[in-house]
Formats: C-alpha cells, structure tokens, sequence
C-alpha cells in the first residue's frame, strides 16, 4: 500500500534515478497512473480471465454447495418440526384414548356392579318369598290341624251332650231315653 | 519518490506478455487479481469443505455472506432476480477481497483501478442490457417512458432517463474507484508525515504523534470503507438487475 520512506532513503541515488526513468517511461506524459491507459488492454485482460474464473467456480461449485448446506438445515429444521408435531399429534391421542378406556372401564365396572347388586336383590327377595310360602303352608297346615282338633273337639261335644241328655233324661223320667230322639235334639240345639 | 502518495498504483511488469502488438503484460495488478480470486475462493471453498449442520466459525461466515448476499437481491430484485445470484455474489467477494487485501501494506489495489471498477460496472451494465432486451424485448426500452408522464414531457423524461441510465455504469465505477484512491492517498500523506515530522528531531518526534494517531484511525475507517463500498457495488448491481427483470416498475 505504501512505502516506508526509511526505505528509500535507504536506496541509492541509483535506484531513484531509475525509478526516476522508469516512472517517466511508463507514465509517458506523467499521467496520473490509475488514468494511464498503457496498462488498460492488460488490467482488462487479466481481469476478464480472473473474474471468468471466479465467476464460473462461484457459479458451478460455491454456490450450489453453500446454497444447498443452507437448504439441507432449513428442510432438517422443517422436518424435525413436523416431526415433533406428529409427536405431540401422537402423545395426544394417546392420552384421548386413555381417558376413553379409562371411562369405559369406569362405565363398565358400574355396570357389573350394577348387575350384581339386581342379583343380590333378585336372590335375596327369592329367599323371602320361599321363606314366606313356607310359613304360609307351615301355617295352613296348623289352621288345619285346628280346625281338625276342633271338628274332633265338636264331635266328642255332640257325643258328652247325647250322654249327659240321656243321663238327665233317665233320672227325670226315670227310664231310658230313646238315643235317636236324644240326639236328633242335640243335633236341633248345636246348629 | 517512494513517499509520493501515487506511488501505490502504478503498475510494473512481472511477466512481459505482447499478443498482436498489444501489451498483455501479468502485472502487479493481475497478480493481485489471482490473489484476490485465490483468497476468496479458498475462504469460501475451505469454510465450506465440512457442510455440517452446526457451522464452524469459518463457514457460518462463508454462509452469511452467502445469505447477506442473497437476501440483497431478493429484496431489491425479487426472487426472479435470483438467477444473478451467482454474479452478484461473485462482484461482492471480488471487491471485497480486493479492498480487503489492499489494506496490506505493499499490497496493490486492484479496485484503485478505475479501468477495473469500469470494467466491473461495464459487466453488471452489459448484462442489464442483454437480459433486457432477451427477456422483454422491445419493451424493455420502456424503462425509458415512466409512466404517467404528460405527453408534452415525455421527451424530456426519457432524454433525462437514457442519461441517467448510461451514467450508471460511470457513477457505479467512479464511486468505488474513489473511494480506494482517496482512502489510498490520505493514509499514506498522513503516514508520510509521520516520518517527515520525526525526521526534524524531538520536537518533530513529538509532534508526529498527531499524524500517527490520525492513521491509526484512518485505517479503521479504510476497512469500513472496503466493506461498505463492497456492499454498495453489491446493492447497486442488484438495483440495477431489477431494472433488467421487472423494466416497468
């Protein structure tokens, strides 16, 4: 860029002179030197090869290579989102599917508990009503046999009557009292 | 001599080359040319060799300029701009690593070369035109006639728009050209006073302080320069660009 005096000053007059020379020679009238156009075919030139070159290197390589590091980490970035969102999409309904077998389960363990509970019932009031039906003819039975030990009593009554109505019968008349007539009376008095 | 601020840009023959009466000569000018072009594409093609997904520091660098680039241009140009992506690209790291690699001491700058930033211009102008014209047509030449331009006016407006445009590949040259030269120039006054000064004994040593500091931040500002007027080269092209893709905007 630029050059250290000390530098020059240490270089013989020599080397100035020629410097001196050269700098005439190449500048022709003293042209300003970016405006020197003795060098322009050859800053073209060599422009044209090194910036072609450049050009086509950038075009063919750099950038598809650079281009396609940068699109490889969006679509992974991209990917990896939606990888993530079919994720929760999963845990989620994972989770639905829980809560409905959990309140199935739930609807069914009422249900049984329900179906046992109408056969406990169901047991319970059979019993009941076997118990009542036998009580029922435990209790027929003993109205019969009362009923029987009464018709028994009623009929030993008729018989101890016809006696006792013969017996007073003989002492107020003092024979024997004719037995049908007595106890066709009884039979009159008893219904 | 050597503390002649103009020094810096002239130009020596390295290898004597005469095709048809023309001097070819590979100068000190192409040399920096092959180095400008070998250090950029090296950085971009190294920075780049492990495509990982998490960038090292280097290619994180090569994949925003990458971007940087990139989004200039659709921004100014559209996404049918992006076909000139590669040579947007390939202008900006071009003259960012020429101005880059002139703020070496002793190096050459090669964008200090008004021929070079015309010619560079002259591309981006060139290609203006050609897709201009291969994609639109006659049309094209409507860019000329904005619309909305009362029928007494048009022939001003368009004599006003053929200059403006055909000083475009002028004004885009001149501007980077300057900007290196002037840089170029007042550095290396204000570092000649450096040793003009210290060579007038103590007080001179003393007083060279003052230059001393006024390059040291010179140099600063330089560096910016490099990278802004690399980035406005890069704008301007893709403004121009859109003019070629959409010419009735």
């Amino acid at each position: 860029m630029f050059v250290a005096p000390a530098f020059a000053q240490e270089s013989t007059s020599d080397h100035q002179l020629q410097t001196e020379l050269e700098v005439e020679t190449h500048e022709g009238t003293g042209v300003f030197p970016p405006f020197d156009s003795t060098y322009f075919a050859s800053q073209i030139v060599w422009l044209a090869i090194t910036f072609g070159l450049f050009y086509l290197f950038l075009k063919k390589v750099l950038v598809p290579r650079i281009g396609g590091i940068i699109e490889t980490r969006n679509g992974q970035i991209a990917q990896d989102l939606e990888e993530a969102a079919r994720m929760k999409a999963e845990a989620d309904a994972a989770v639905a599917a829980y809560e409905q077998e959990l309140a199935d389960a739930k609807a069914k363990a009422n249900a049984i508990g329900q179906q046992a509970r109408d056969a406990a019932k169901a047991d319970a009031e059979a019993e009941r009503k076997k118990v009542e039906a036998e009580l029922e003819s435990k209790l027929a039975g003993a109205e019969a046999r009362i009923a029987l030990i009464k018709d028994e009593a009623m009929r030993d009554v008729g018989q101890i009557a016809e006696d006792a109505a013969s017996a007073i019968v003989q002492q107020l008349v003092g024979s024997a009292a004719d037995k049908s007539a007595v106890a066709a009376a009884v039979k009159a008095v008893r219904s | 001599m050597a503390n002649d601020p103009i020094h810096q840009f002239h130009i020596s023959k390295l290898i004597p080359i005469e095709v048809g009466g023309i001097d070819l000569s590979f100068t000190n000018s192409s040399l920096f040319m092959v180095a400008t072009v070998a250090a950029a594409s090296a950085f971009l093609y190294f920075t780049t060799g492990a495509r990982s997904m998490v960038p090292s520091r280097g290619q994180s660098m090569a994949e925003l300029s990458y971007e940087f680039v990139a989004n200039m241009l659709r921004d100014s140009a559209g996404t049918h701009g992006m076909k000139f992506f590669p040579l947007v690209f390939s202008l900006f790291m071009f003259v960012l690593f020429a101005n880059m690699l002139g703020m070496f001491p002793y190096f050459f700058t090669v964008t200090s070369q008004i021929i070079v930033t015309f010619s560079l211009a002259v591309v981006v102008i060139g290609t203006v035109i050609l897709y201009g014209f291969y994609k639109h047509g006659l049309k094209f030449l409507g860019l000329f006639v904005p619309s909305g331009v009362p029928g007494l006016l048009v022939p001003l407006v368009v004599a006003i728009e053929v200059i403006s445009f055909f000083s475009r590949p002028v004004s885009l040259s001149v501007r980077l050209f300057a900007s290196m030269l002037a840089g170029h120039i007042t550095l290396k006054v204000f570092a000649g006073f450096i040793v003009s000064l210290a060579a007038l004994g103590p007080l001179g040593i003393a007083t060279a302080v003052l230059p001393l500091l006024m390059t040291v931040a010179l140099t600063g500002l330089e560096f910016l320069i490099s990278f802004i007027q690399a980035y406005v080269f890069a704008i301007l092209t893709c403004m121009y660009l859109n003019d070629a893709v959409h010419p009735n905007h």
